[in-house]
C-alpha cells in the first residue's frame, strides 16, 4: 500500500488536528501519532514531516519551545496557535467540502 | 515572529544549523529508542545534510544570507586594500558631507517653508518701474496709507499683511540699564492669526493691538529671544521696553520655531505696525506687503483679478499723492507710477539674503556635486581594476553556477559598503561644516542665523544621494564583470583593452570637472583679490568707532563737548563726530539741484562730520579746505571730485553753490575731496557730499542728533583697547549719549568682503580637494595600465621600441583624455562663469590669466601623477617578462 502519496496536501492538516487534541509534542511523537491514529495507514516522512513543522512555525500556525527531558537531553515540543487553530478549522472544512465532492463523484459517476 | 525570526535566523546562521541538526539527531534517538533498527531508523532521514538544507532556507530569510555573505566578503575586500579603501572612503566621505551641508543650507534659506499655516497659499507682493532716478527698478516695500487702501480694496479674495524687514535697533529693558541690540520687527495686527500661530506664553498681537489708539502699546518676543535673552523666564510677562522715547509692554512669547519671515535673520521683537511713527507718511516706503489667499481662492486663477484690483488702487494712491514726488517734473512723474504689481510666492520667506547668496549657493552646490562625482570616478576606476583583477574568479564563480544577479549583488554590496561608510563620516562633516560655513556668511556681530534641522528633508536626501552614489560607483564595475565570459576569462584573459577604456572615459570626465571647479575657483579668488586690494582712498588703521544714541535727540553742543572730553581721555591721538561711518550699513541719498533747476538725474549721497574728520581719516584734500568750527548745515560743503564733475563739469567747483532739493538752502562748496568708496567696495564711486555735523533749521535754531558715531584715532596699535573706558566715559556724562555699538574702521572694510571671502575660501579648498582627487585618480589608472600592458611593454622593447616610444604609447592616449576634459571643462566653465557674473568685481572669465590658472594647475597635476607609471615602464625588463611567458 503506498504510504506517502495518500498524505500529499493534508499533513499540514493532519499535523495541526494532533496538535490541537495533544499539545506540546515534539517531531518524532507527531510522527507516531499521525501512524498510531491511522492504523499505520497514513505514514509521514521524516524528509517532509521537519519542513512542514518549520513552514508553519514561521507562518505563525505552531510555535515551538525547547523543553529538557528526563534523559537530559533537548526536544523541540510545538503547540498550537490561535492562528493555527484558525487554520486548523479552515482546512478541516476544505477536506471536507473535497471528500465529499470525490464520494459523490465515486458514488454517482 | 516570522520576519523577524527569519531575520535573526539568518544573522545567526550557524546556530540555527546546530539547532535543526540537534532537532533531527533527536528524532533518530527517540525513533530507536522506540525499538527501531539504528541504521533504519538513520536511513529514513535520508542524507541527514539535504534534510538540514531545506529546513535552513524554511527557516531563514535566504536573501538576507546571502547578502550577508557579501557584505562580508566585500569587508574583506576593502580590508585587503587598506589604504586604498581609506583614501576611497575619505574622498567620498568628503564629497557626501560637502553635498549634505550645501542642501542643508540652500534647504533652509531658498526652499524650506516657513512654520506657518498656509505657507503655500502666501505670495509677497512687489513692483516693477522705472525709478525717479530713470532706471528700472523692482521694489518690494510699501507706505502704509497705501497698504490700507489697497488691504480694504480685495478683503473678500485674500488677506494682506504688512511686515518690516528687521532692523538692529537700540532698545533697553530698564531706564538705567545699558543699550543693547535687537532685532525688531513692525507688524499689522492680522500676521499672527492668519499665520495661524499660537503663543507659547500669554497672548500674541491681534488686529486691535494694531490700530494705535487705546490700550498698549504692547510688543510680542520671539521664542528664541525670550530663551537666550531671558532664559525662558516667565515672568517677562508686563516688563516694559524701551526703544527710543517709547516704552511697550510685553504681553507674550510668539511660538517655538517660528523665527519670522525674513530668511537668515532671526526676529527677537514683534511691535504693532501704527506704533511706527512712519505709518502715516505717504511717501515712506518702508515695510513689505504679504498676501494670503482666502480659503478656497484658486491661485491659478484668483491672482490675476486680486493683482489688477491692487494695481487700480495703488495707481489710484499715487495719482493722490501730493508729498510723494516734489520738484519732479510731470514726465518722470508718470513715468514712475505707470507701475506693474507682482505676486511671488513667499512660502518660503523673503529676504535680502536670499537674494544676494542665491546665486553663491548654486555655484557652491554645483562645485559640490563636481567634487563628489570626481571622488565618485575615482572610486569606480578603482573597482574597476579590482573587477578586472578578480575576472578570473567571476569567471569560476559564473562556470559554478551563479547567477549574474548574484554578481551584480556581490559588487553593489561593495560599493553600499563603501557608500555606508562614506556616509557616516560624511554625516559628521556636514553636521559640522553646514552651521560653520553659515557662522562666515554675515560680520561676526551681525551673523546670519538659520534653522538648520537635521530632519526628514535632509535624512531622505542624504539617502538618496547615498543610492546614487552607490550605482555611480557599483553599476559599471558590475554589469562588466557580470558579463565576464567564462570561457575567455579562464584561459587568460579576452579582451584587455576593455576595462582600460571604461577607466579612460573616467578620466576625461573627471579632468573636465575638475576643470570647471578649478575655472570657477580662480575666478572667485582673482575677483576676491582685487577687491580686497582695491585703493580706500583713507585710512584704517586704529580708528575707533563707537556708533552712539540720544534718545530723543541731543543738540550738537552736547555732541560737541563729548567729542572734546573723548579727546583729552589717554590713549586718544584725535577724534571727530560723523553721522555714521562709511563703508557701513547707513547711506542717505540726496536730491541735488542746482540754481533752482529740478532735481538731477543722478542722486548724491551726504554725510555729516565734524571739523577734523577728513584729517582722522587721513583723507586728503585735493583743493579748498576744511569745515570751520562755527559752520553748520545747510550753509557750506565738501564734496568728492565725481560729484564736482557731475554738476559742474569743466568748472572749478569751489565757491559754487548747490540745493538739496528745490527750494531748498544753498550750500556753498569750500573743498574738493577724492573719489573713496562710501558704502559698498563692489560699487564704482559715485558723488558724494560732505556737509557740517552741526545742522540748524530753517529759523536758524540747532537741531538735535538722535544719533552719530565717534570716529577715535587712537595712539595703540590696537583700537578697542580703549573701548571699554570710553564706553564709561560716555556713560559718566550722564547727558543721554549712550554707545550702542563698538567697531573699528578696519572691521568695516573687511565685512565689505564677507560674502567675497567666503566663495573665495571655499572654492579654493573645493579646487585643492578636486585637483587632488584627480591627481590620484590619474595615476591609479595610468599605473593600473602599465601594469596590465608589462608584457606589451617587454615585448615592444625586445624588438627595439625606444624609450620615447614606450613613453608615447603609455602617456599618449591619457594626455588627450586630459586635453579632451580640459577643452569640455572650459566650455563648461564659461557657459557657468556667464550665470555668476554678477559675483564677480572686475574679473571677466574670458581674461588669459583666468584660464591659464587652471589650465596650468591642472597639467602640473597630470605630469607629477604620470611619473611614477612612466618610471615603472621604463624599467620593465623584458628579459623578465618574456621568461614568466
Amino acid at each position: 500500500m503506498p504510504k506517502t502519496d495518500s498524505l500529499q496536501g493534508s499533513l499540514d492538516l493532519l499535523v495541526l488536528k494532533i496538535l490541537s487534541r495533544r499539545p506540546r509534542l515534539h517531531g518524532y511523537a507527531i510522527m507516531a501519532a499521525i501512524a498510531g491514529t491511522s492504523g499505520d495507514v497514513l505514514r509521514a516522512e521524516e524528509g517532509s514531516l521537519y519542513p512542514a513543522l518549520y513552514r508553519m512555525e514561521e507562518a505563525g500556525w505552531i510555535r515551538a519551545e525547547w523543553v529538557k527531558k528526563e534523559t537530559g537531553r533537548r526536544a523541540r515540543v510545538y503547540e498550537l496557535t490561535v492562528a493555527g487553530r484558525k487554520q486548523l478549522g479552515a482546512e478541516e472544512s476544505r477536506w471536507q467540502s473535497v471528500s465529499l465532492a470525490i464520494n459523490r463523484v465515486l458514488r454517482e459517476a | 515572529m516570522s520576519l523577524w525570526s527569519r531575520i535573526s535566523n539568518a544573522v545567526h546562521g550557524e546556530r540555527l544549523n546546530s539547532e535543526i541538526d540537534e532537532e533531527l539527531q533527536a528524532h533518530v534517538e527517540e525513533a530507536i529508542a522506540s525499538g527501531l533498527d539504528p541504521r533504519e531508523a538513520r536511513r529514513a532521514f535520508g542524507s541527514t545534510l539535504r534534510a538540514r538544507e531545506a529546513s535552513h532556507s524554511i527557516r531563514a530569510a535566504g536573501w538576507l544570507e546571502s547578502l550577508l555573505a557579501d557584505a562580508n566578503f566585500g569587508w574583506r575586500q576593502l580590508c585587503r586594500n587598506k589604504v586604498a579603501s581609506f583614501a576611497a572612503v575619505l574622498s567620498l566621505a568628503l564629497g557626501i558631507g560637502s553635498c549634505v551641508a550645501a542642501f542643508r543650507l540652500i534647504d533652509a534659506l531658498l526652499w524650506r517653508p516657513l512654520p506657518i499655516s498656509n505657507a503655500n497659499n502666501l505670495y509677497v507682493l512687489s513692483r516693477k518701474m522705472i525709478g525717479l532716478y530713470g532706471k528700472p527698478i523692482e521694489d518690494g516695500y510699501w507706505a502704509t496709507p497705501d497698504f490700507k487702501l489697497m488691504r480694504d480694496a480685495v478683503k473678500d479674495q485674500a488677506d494682506l499683511i504688512a511686515i518690516s524687514d528687521a532692523d538692529r535697533t537700540d532698545i533697553s529693558w530698564s531706564t538705567s540699564d545699558d543699550v543693547e541690540r535687537a532685532h525688531v520687527v513692525y507688524v499689522s495686527g492680522n500676521m499672527f492669526p492668519l499665520f495661524g500661530l499660537e503663543p507659547a506664553l500669554g497672548r500674541l498681537l491681534y488686529p486691535a493691538d494694531d490700530r494705535g489708539s487705546g490700550t498698549g502699546p504692547y510688543a510680542v518676543l520671539s521664542w528664541d529671544y525670550w530663551n537666550h535673552r531671558f532664559g525662558r523666564d516667565p515672568h517677562v510677562l508686563g516688563r516694559p521696553l524701551h526703544i527710543g522715547d517709547q516704552t511697550f509692554e510685553i504681553i507674550g512669547v510668539g511660538p517655538r520655531g517660528f523665527l519670522g519671515t525674513e530668511k537668515g535673520t532671526v526676529t527677537d521683537i514683534f511691535l504693532p505696525l501704527s506704533v511706527n511713527s512712519m505709518v502715516t507718511e505717504d511717501k515712506a516706503d518702508w515695510h513689505r506687503i504679504y498676501v494670503m489667499l482666502k480659503p478656497g481662492v484658486n491661485p491659478g486663477t484668483g491672482l490675476e483679478p486680486i493683482r489688477q484690483h491692487l494695481s487700480a488702487v495703488n495707481h489710484a494712491f499715487g495719482v493722490e499723492c501730493t508729498t510723494c514726488y516734489r520738484g519732479e517734473t510731470k514726465a518722470s512723474i508718470d513715468r514712475f507710477l505707470n507701475q506693474t504689481l507682482i505676486f511671488n510666492p513667499a512660502g518660503a520667506g523673503i529676504s535680502d539674503l536670499q537674494k544676494e547668496y542665491r546665486r553663491f549657493l548654486a555655484v557652491l552646490g554645483l562645485m559640490v556635486v563636481l567634487v563628489l562625482l570626481i571622488a565618485c570616478a575615482n572610486v569606480a576606476n578603482m573597482m574597476t581594476a579590482q573587477a578586472a583583477a578578480r575576472s578570473q574568479e567571476m569567471a569560476l564563480r559564473i562556470s559554478i553556477g551563479a547567477g549574474r544577479r548574484r554578481l551584480v549583488q556581490l559588487i553593489l554590496t561593495q560599493s553600499a559598503l563603501l557608500a555606508l561608510l562614506a556616509s557616516v563620516v560624511g554625516a559628521c562633516f556636514a553636521a559640522w561644516s553646514a552651521p560653520f560655513v553659515l557662522s562666515l556668511v554675515n560680520p561676526p556681530d551681525n551673523p546670519a542665523r538659520l534653522d538648520l534641522p537635521a530632519d526628514w528633508r535632509v535624512l531622505l536626501f542624504g539617502l538618496g544621494l547615498m543610492i546614487l552614489v552607490v550605482l555611480l560607483l557599483g553599476l559599471l564595475p558590475a554589469l562588466r564583470a557580470s558579463a565576464v565570459r567564462p570561457v575567455a576569462a579562464l584561459k587568460g584573459g579576452e579582451d584587455p583593452h576593455s576595462p582600460r577604456r571604461l577607466m579612460r572615459g573616467a578620466i576625461a570626465l573627471q579632468v573636465a570637472f575638475c576643470f570647471l571647479v578649478l575655472f570657477l575657483s580662480s575666478l572667485f579668488v582673482t575677483s576676491f583679490q582685487r577687491l580686497q586690494n582695491r585703493p580706500l582712498g583713507f585710512s584704517t588703521d586704529r580708528l575707533l568707532l563707537l556708533e552712539t544714541s540720544a534718545g530723543k535727540g541731543q543738540l550738537p553742543v552736547v555732541w560737541n563737548q563729548t567729542a572734546e572730553a573723548l579727546r583729552a581721555a589717554p590713549g586718544v591721538d584725535s577724534v571727530a563726530i560723523a553721522g555714521w561711518p562709511i563703508l557701513g550699513r547707513i547711506r542717505i541719498n540726496s536730491d541735488i539741484s542746482i540754481n533752482g533747476a529740478p532735481p538731477s538725474a543722478t542722486p548724491a549721497f551726504f554725510l555729516n562730520v565734524s571739523p577734523g574728520w577728513l584729517s582722522t581719516m587721513k583723507i586728503p584734500l585735493v583743493s579748498g579746505r576744511d569745515f570751520r568750527r562755527e559752520e553748520t548745515s545747510p550753509g557750506a560743503a565738501i564734496v568728492n571730485e565725481t560729484f564736482a564733475k557731475t554738476f559742474f563739469p569743466g568748472q572749478d567747483a569751489i565757491g559754487r553753490t548747490f540745493e538739496r532739493g528745490v527750494n531748498q538752502p544753498l550750500n556753498k562748496i569750500v573743498g574738493v575731496t577724492p573719489d573713496l568708496p562710501d558704502h559698498d567696495l563692489r560699487e564704482p564711486n559715485g558723488p558724494v557730499f560732505y556737509v557740517p555735523f552741526s545742522e540748524i533749521d530753517d529759523k536758524s535754531a540747532p537741531t538735535p542728533a538722535g544719533f552719530a558715531t565717534f570716529i577715535i584715532h587712537t595712539e595703540s596699535r590696537n583700537p578697542l583697547a580703549l573701548a571699554d573706558s570710553l564706553r564709561q566715559l560716555i556713560a559718566q556724562r550722564h547727558n543721554g549719549l549712550r554707545v550702542s555699538n563698538v567697531t573699528t574702521q578696519l572691521d568695516l572694510v573687511r565685512d565689505q568682503t564677507v560674502r567675497e571671502r567666503l566663495i573665495a575660501t571655499l572654492a579654493a579648498f573645493f579646487a585643492v580637494v578636486a585637483l587632488l582627487l584627480a591627481g590620484v585618480g590619474l595615476y591609479a589608472v595610468l599605473n593600473y595600465s602599465v601594469l596590465q600592458r608589462r608584457r606589451e611593454i617587454g615585448i615592444r622593447m625586445a624588438i627595439g621600441s625606444s624609450r620615447a616610444g614606450i613613453v608615447r604609447i603609455v602617456t599618449l592616449d591619457v594626455f588627450l583624455m586630459i586635453a579632451l576634459g580640459g577643452c569640455v571643462g572650459a566650455a563648461l566653465g564659461l557657459g557657468a562663469a556667464r550665470y555668476v557674473a554678477s559675483l564677480f568685481y572686475q574679473v571677466k572669465a574670458t581674461d588669459v590669466d583666468i584660464i591659464a590658472l587652471p589650465a596650468c594647475a591642472l597639467l602640473i597635476t597630470a605630469l607629477v601623477a604620470t611619473l611614477p607609471a612612466v618610471l615603472r615602464a621604463l624599467r620593465t625588463d623584458p628579459r623578465e617578462i618574456l621568461r614568466a611567458e
